[in-house]
């Protein structure tokens, strides 16, 4: 490829992305939300000049102001640097377990649906099993089983998510295994792993990064919940669902700053994944490209 | 002499999309009589079909007709259609019957429905006028048909009940777009006769979007061809125009028609010596699906090196099983598949891949667009099979690639694109390039230019006959379509319902059917004569 042509394509490439954006605002609302979220996260330490876990008790529960921007809580943390540390916390969360949950998911959920027979059989029951239980409550056994930490956290939400990406990517896999394509793919001398590693898998990324970033949000939102119950992630440590959990005591008194920070970034984090979920899919799939 | 019953005045059709305002109609003009048909004939794109709903009022949201003017026995109706003609005044024939059934109502609510949307008649009344209806559109089995769910009829009983909601407020003007496609050539003729019969029966109007210069031939009173939203060239009696054409893409069109004469330059029949071993040899082969349905029942059958054999069928004959079978994408239930003498049917499909003889084997399927990958470029698709199957020498692959994307006439250029940004035509090239990337023996072609338009569909049958010339692979054809398979093969094979009903030599069977059903065949192909072809 001469240097030529790639320019050609990265600026047909920029090009598509401005209009995409033009056509999507809403998608462009939820991208750059994220990324200011994401940036924010990973900036903290530089942004603010507190530490999150350093009490400063003659400062505690001071309501927001230039010193500190979301006020203090009841032991004078900064609560916008611990706001920013949770973001980390939690995203990390949510990333590694969303990741672990589509890779097993998907991989098996192809295999099953490419092969079907009793594979299939065996994961669909597994499937039924883990479905039948109310999931958050089976999250909540989860982490009290194997213990608290943020490790088991990671587990317990990869463990409740992954149904849901094995019965897509068998569903979709089974649609597409009779296509022409998939047979041409055969007499072209591609074996059955070949096929559903290459051949189907990139086909069906678009539904499956869908359903990942739905997932995500609600990864955040499982970790903060089981924080909030006492569960995986203890006292110190900033993590958005303790915080508001810890802040319902003051509500009552007034000091709505300890509830409501770190509840909007919750919220605002959550909303973001969910309005990126539909555009992700129209920018994935190369027909909608030009 | 009476005012025509439709009139289009310099229409121009305008579609908007994000990349800016398109016009695809650049001013056409019809007008039909009462009682009389008119063909509107054209390629894909050609702006037939978008005539035909702008006339119904159905553009999709985003055309607008930008000038002229449409009417309606004198009434003018260019830009809202009134809602007591659709259906009472016109009504429409659609492409796809399955698709314009709505698949979770009965058939009998379905019809009603039509005709509750223009008057109020009692149940009874209401009653016997399905009854009517149904045998106007010469439906036998009235209480099953009215009863059932769309997907429990065939295509043909289908349509038969479109046909049946479009006539069952009285139309003055059918529109039929593509009646027949997907459907049986014994079905395409006697949906047609219904067509004919019940519009001169009722002194309805008719146009017949259509792709099939035979068809239009047969069936209209009046053409209308169209090229690129212009009406290049129409007339009265379309057997006059399509021997005659003035238009110089008329005469193409015509010629590329695959007819009784049709042939594909010098046909060099390389008979093989009777004493050489045959390179697939296939005995009484069988396939069964669920207990006791024989898909294919006992066929057998030879190819010789170099020779092609035309595999001829309607749908569920058993003739797409067969190919099937025979590119080791399926196992057979009895039966040897002998290849170059060596027993292949044996060998269990999923493992096929490994064996060097899948080489020797290869494919190309019926939907070009839907055989490839929609995340492979034309490089990638082409370049697999030879990954695949080739080893060693991956040096050259750039350079294997590209003079097999050359020998298809596939433009370099289009090598990075991907299946959505080609044409029909360009899918099929790639698709015959990776087919003989790895130089097989035999290529099973299932239907190859089934979704081509005609030009296409030539140059595409050219191609193939070319390949087989200078390559010496042997073709296993197969295809509903008489004409086509005569202008490619030596010899033919018609099956109807998983079994072997006549075999010989093409010109034979067309020259002295034997079988009740192949003279059924051969006489239901809508044809016109041209006699000036140079042939």
């Amino acid at each position: 490829m001469t240097t030529q042509s790639t320019g050609r394509q990265e600026r047909a490439g920029l090009s598509t992305a401005l209009r995409f954006a033009r056509e999507n605002p809403v998608t462009l609302f939820a991208m750059s939300g994220l990324t200011l979220i994401v940036i924010l996260a990973l900036l903290g330490p530089v942004i603010t000049r507190y530490d999150p876990l350093a009490s400063d008790v003659p400062h505690a529960l001071r309501p927001p102001d230039g010193m500190h921007w979301f006020g203090t809580d009841e032991l004078g943390r900064d609560v916008f640097s611990r706001v920013l540390a949770a973001a980390r916390l939690d995203l990390a969360i949510a990333v590694s377990a969303v990741g672990l949950s589509m890779a097993v998911g998907v991989t098996v959920g192809c295999f099953s649906g490419y092969h079907g027979g009793w594979l299939d059989r065996i994961t669909g029951r597994i499937v039924d099993v883990l479905t039948a239980f109310p999931l958050f409550v089976m999250a909540m056994a989860l982490v009290a089983v194997l213990g608290n930490s943020v490790e088991n956290l990671v587990y317990s939400t990869a463990i409740i998510n992954f149904p849901f990406y094995i019965r897509i990517a068998r569903a979709e896999v089974a649609a597409r295994r009779q296509l022409g394509w998939v047979e041409a793919a055969h007499v072209s001398g591609n074996g059955p792993s070949r096929i559903v590693l290459m051949f189907l898998l990139p086909n069906i990324m678009p539904t499956i990064a869908v359903q990942a970033s739905l997932n995500l949000g609600w990864a955040i939102l499982n970790a903060a919940g089981l924080s909030f119950l006492g569960l995986g992630i203890t006292v110190p440590t900033p993590e958005w669902g303790i915080m508001v959990a810890n802040g319902a005591h003051f509500m009552s008194s007034g000091r709505w700053w300890l509830v409501v920070f770190p509840g909007c970034a919750l919220m605002a984090t959550i909303l973001c994944f969910n309005l990126m979920g539909d555009g992700l899919r129209d920018l994935l799939d190369p027909r909608t490209r030009a | 002499m009476t005012p025509p019953i439709l009139e289009v005045e310099d229409l121009r059709v305008s579609f908007t999309s994000p990349r800016g305002v398109s016009e695809v109609l650049h001013g056409i003009s019809l007008s039909l009589q009462r009682g009389q048909i008119l063909a509107l004939v054209g390629e894909s794109g050609s702006g037939k079909s978008v005539t035909g709903l702008s006339v119904m009022g159905l553009l999709p949201r985003q055309a607008s007709i930008t000038r002229g003017c449409i009417r309606f026995d004198g009434r003018e109706i260019t830009h809202r259609v009134p809602r007591e003609l659709r259906g009472a005044g016109m009504a429409m024939v659609f492409q796809n019957p399955r698709a314009a059934l709505n698949p979770t109502r009965r058939i009998r609510n379905q019809l009603a429905d039509v005709i509750l949307a223009h008057e109020k008649p009692t149940a009874a009344e209401l009653h016997r006028r399905l009854a009517e209806l149904m045998e106007q559109v010469s439906i036998a089995d009235k209480a099953r048909c009215l009863a059932a769910y769309p997907h429990e009829l065939s295509g043909g009983l289908c349509q038969r009940i479109v046909i049946a909601m479009a006539i069952a407020c009285s139309p003055d003007l059918i529109i039929a777009d593509e009646p027949t496609t997907g459907l049986d050539v014994l079905t395409q003729k006697a949906i047609m006769d219904l067509l004919l019969d019940l519009t001169r029966a009722r002194g309805m109007s008719m146009i017949l979007v259509t792709h099939d210069l035979g068809m239009a031939a047969q069936y209209c009173d009046d053409v209308a061809v169209m090229n690129k939203g212009y009406i290049v060239e129409s007339g009265r009696d379309p057997h006059a125009l399509f021997l005659d054409p003035g238009d110089a893409y008329t005469r193409r069109l015509v010629n590329a028609c695959p007819t009784e004469q049709s042939r594909l330059g010098p046909q060099s029949v390389s008979v093989p010596p009777a004493s050489a071993a045959p390179l697939l040899d296939v005995r009484n082969l069988v396939k069964t699906y669920g207990r006791d349905f024989r898909a294919v029942d006992d066929v057998s059958f030879t190819i010789g090196r170099g020779e092609s054999l035309g595999l001829i069928g309607e749908s569920g004959s058993g003739k797409s099983t067969i190919s099937r079978l025979v590119s080791r994408l399926i196992n057979p239930d009895g039966g040897q598949i002998l290849f170059g003498g060596q027993p292949i049917g044996q060998m269990p499909a999923d493992h096929f891949y490994r064996t060097p003889l899948r080489r020797q084997i290869q494919f190309v399927f019926q939907d070009a667009a839907g055989s490839l990958n929609p995340r492979f470029t034309a490089f990638d698709a082409i370049a697999d099979p030879i990954r695949r199957l080739q080893q060693g020498e991956t040096s050259e692959l750039g350079e294997r690639v590209i003079a097999c994307a050359r020998s298809v006439g596939l433009p370099e250029g289009l090598l990075n694109r991907y299946p959505h940004q080609m044409s029909g035509g360009q899918c099929a090239r790639v698709g015959i390039a990776r087919a003989i990337a790895v130089d097989p023996q035999l290529l099973i072609l299932d239907e190859p230019t089934a979704a081509l338009d005609v030009l296409v569909q030539a140059e595409v049958l050219a191609l193939l006959e070319r390949l087989r010339r200078e390559k010496g692979m042997s073709y296993l054809f197969v295809s509903h379509d008489l004409h086509v398979v005569r202008m490619l093969c030596s010899r033919m094979l018609i099956l109807r319902h998983g079994k072997v009903v006549e075999s010989g030599s093409c010109e034979e069977i067309f020259r002295q059917p034997r079988d009740a059903y192949t003279i059924d065949l051969l006489s239901a192909i809508p044809h016109f004569r041209p006699t000036g072809n140079g042939a």
